[in-house]
């Protein structure tokens, strides 16, 4: 019998809502999409979080400006030091503090280390979204582990390190840990080159992420995007060179630019960022004074007795380049050791409201390495 | 230019045969005469069997010194980390007499009651960073664990209490700093 191709379909057919998540290995934490499939195309997505929500914000206003640092630890978990230094640029723009050269210095190889962790554990995930399990995955997190006891040695802590201080930093690296660190710097370019053997020119690499989740330049801009995403667009937007807060003028870097926007982009910007930021720290290692206080006096003062510590009347808005974006921190001091309002701009919240545009027409299985090239922290998401 | 289907995946799996090969020390030696970088060797630590060794920083729970006898600690109950306590884990009590007024001993306060409830302890190091007599240091134990929250969980003072030696013993470093520091306070307050 012959099929007959002219025929009406006599089906009704209705569009499939899916539920991804909240549970869900591929959502990076406790994150809901609420996908509406047309077969396997996505034809809605609407992205539902607040689960992890832990009143950082309103703790913050109840408590001194010194005491909010070891919560900032948990608002991004893989980058606890940039979190540090972003509530510490707020606070000295705030109050005028002083910081130390070396404590300064020091701030910009602990942010320069975070950003390497960061990138490095994003890209293993998001070969682990693609399916790849495990062996990506574990090769991103040996290297992680050695910039993680870094950290141990330094702040006593491998990812909560509550280090960083407006000042400057806590107390000095012990001894040995620049040559320490410097060693493991110097050898990261050599694993870059492994993990992109493993990965830049595999072809179901390429199949799965090239021309897929594209973002616009425009609709970049306009909804905010900020960071390896709306550079992976074609923007050229570093905050490190757009403000060239703390140090970052003194060093010689470029930044990475991707042409279309989609998912290969982001991953290559985030390879090349990385190769920037070992040039960046090998600055650092270089031009990083010998002695020297880690911290200012007035910082001192500050980690010793918080509650003395009493800004004058008026606002301040810190922000810094955190391996995901803009993270800012807004301070509204009355007089008070309280802040009278604290607000955080967090970058993964942000750039995770564009999430639909970049789904729609794509496939489910594409949502997943979307959403994780998007680079989310729920911690940080929620607050 | 012309590309080979497949050399991506061929170079991929190269490599994971590489990281196999680096867990034996026969397959070490082969990539050494093979001129390949330097490598890592195995990775892993059977952690129950072996432990990681940490630095010397490495910081868990909160514990009170005491110099000499456990009678003699260094607290004078002066509130100061129970305040500043991000999470608000630690209760003091303040050692009183009958009428009321604190207790002296040396010509120091001394806490009645003094517990940290470790469940909820975040291990942010601000009581050591603001307490001014440097009473209440750093633990490196990381092996605890309970069958509860409300009793083994909550370290009262009696669980808490450990030697100045033992500090010494775990973090060398900071100890001979804060002995500087209370040498230099005592010196200070003894007249003459």
């Amino acid at each position: 019998m012959a099929l007959r191709t002219d025929a009406k379909p006599t089906l009704e057919t209705q569009p499939l809502e899916v539920n991804l998540g909240p549970q869900h290995p591929s959502t990076h934490g406790v994150f809901r999409m609420m996908v509406s499939l047309d077969g396997e195309t996505i034809v809605k997505l609407k992205p539902v979080f607040g689960y992890l929500h832990r009143n950082h914000e309103q703790i913050a206003e109840d408590i001194t400006y010194i005491a909010s640092f070891p919560f900032t630890d948990r608002l991004d978990y893989f980058c606890a030091m940039s979190n540090n230094l972003g509530l510490a640029i707020a606070i000295e723009k705030l109050a005028d503090v002083t910081v130390a050269e070396r404590g300064e210095y020091l701030r910009v190889i602990m942010a320069e280390l975070t950003r390497l962790v960061n990138h490095t554990a994003v890209t293993g995930f998001l070969l682990n979204d693609m399916g790849a399990f495990g062996t990506p995955l574990l090769y991103a997190f040996r290297e992680r582990e050695k910039i993680l006891d870094l950290f141990e040695a330094a702040s006593g802590s491998r990812m909560m390190c509550n280090y960083i201080r407006p000042g400057g930093v806590r107390e000095d690296v012990p001894d040995g840990w620049l040559k320490r660190a410097k060693e493991i710097v110097d050898r990261y370019p050599t694993f870059l080159d492994e993990f992109e053997a493993l990965l830049t020119k595999n072809e179901i690499i390429r199949q799965r992420t090239q021309r897929v989740g594209v973002l616009s330049k425009e609709l970049a801009i306009s909804a905010g995007v900020t960071g390896p995403m709306l550079r992976a667009s074609g923007v050229n937007y570093d905050i490190r060179k757009v403000d060239g807060y703390s140090f970052y003028s003194r060093f010689s870097f470029k930044v990475p630019l991707g042409s279309i926007g989609d998912v290969y982009d982001r991953y290559s910007v985030r390879i090349l960022e990385m190769r920037q930021s070992v040039q960046i720290l090998q600055q650092a290692f270089k031009q990083i004074p010998d002695t020297g206080p880690a911290i200012s006096p007035k910082g001192v003062a500050l980690v010793k007795a918080p509650r003395t510590f009493r800004p004058p009347k008026g606002d301040a808005y810190g922000r810094i380049e955190s391996p995901k974006g803009e993270l800012g921190f807004y301070l509204v001091s009355d007089g008070s050791p309280q802040p009278y309002r604290y607000h955080v701009r967090a970058p993964s919240f942000v750039n995770l409201t564009i999430l639909e545009d970049m789904c729609l027409g794509c496939k489910v299985a594409d949502a997943v390495i979307i959403l994780g090239s998007v680079d989310i922290v729920m911690g940080e998401v929620d607050r | 230019m012309l590309m080979i289907i497949g050399s991506g995946v061929l170079k991929g799996l190269g490599v994971t045969l590489k990281t196999f090969l680096e867990t034996y020390p026969w397959g070490r030696a082969m990539l050494r005469v093979l001129g390949i970088a330097k490598t890592d060797g195995l990775v892993t630590i059977q952690y129950p069997d072996e432990k990681q060794e940490h630095s010397e920083r490495f910081r868990y729970f909160p514990f009170l010194v005491y110099d000499g006898t456990p009678d003699n600690l260094r607290c004078v109950a002066c509130r100061i980390c129970e305040q500043e306590c991000p999470p608000q884990c630690i209760h003091i009590v303040v050692a009183k007499d009958e009428q009321g007024r604190p207790l002296k001993a040396n010509g120091r306060t001394l806490p009645k009651q003094f517990d940290i409830d470790i469940s909820i302890c975040m291990s942010c190091r601000i009581c050591v960073d603001v307490c001014p007599f440097d009473a209440i240091e750093m633990d490196n134990q990381y092996e605890l664990s309970g069958y509860d929250r409300a009793g083994e969980m909550y370290f009262t003072k009696e669980k808490l209490l450990k030697s100045a030696d033992y500090f010494k013993s775990i973090k060398p470093t900071e100890a001979a700093v804060v002995d500087q520091r209370l040498a230099a306070k005592k010196k200070k307050e003894t007249p003459g």
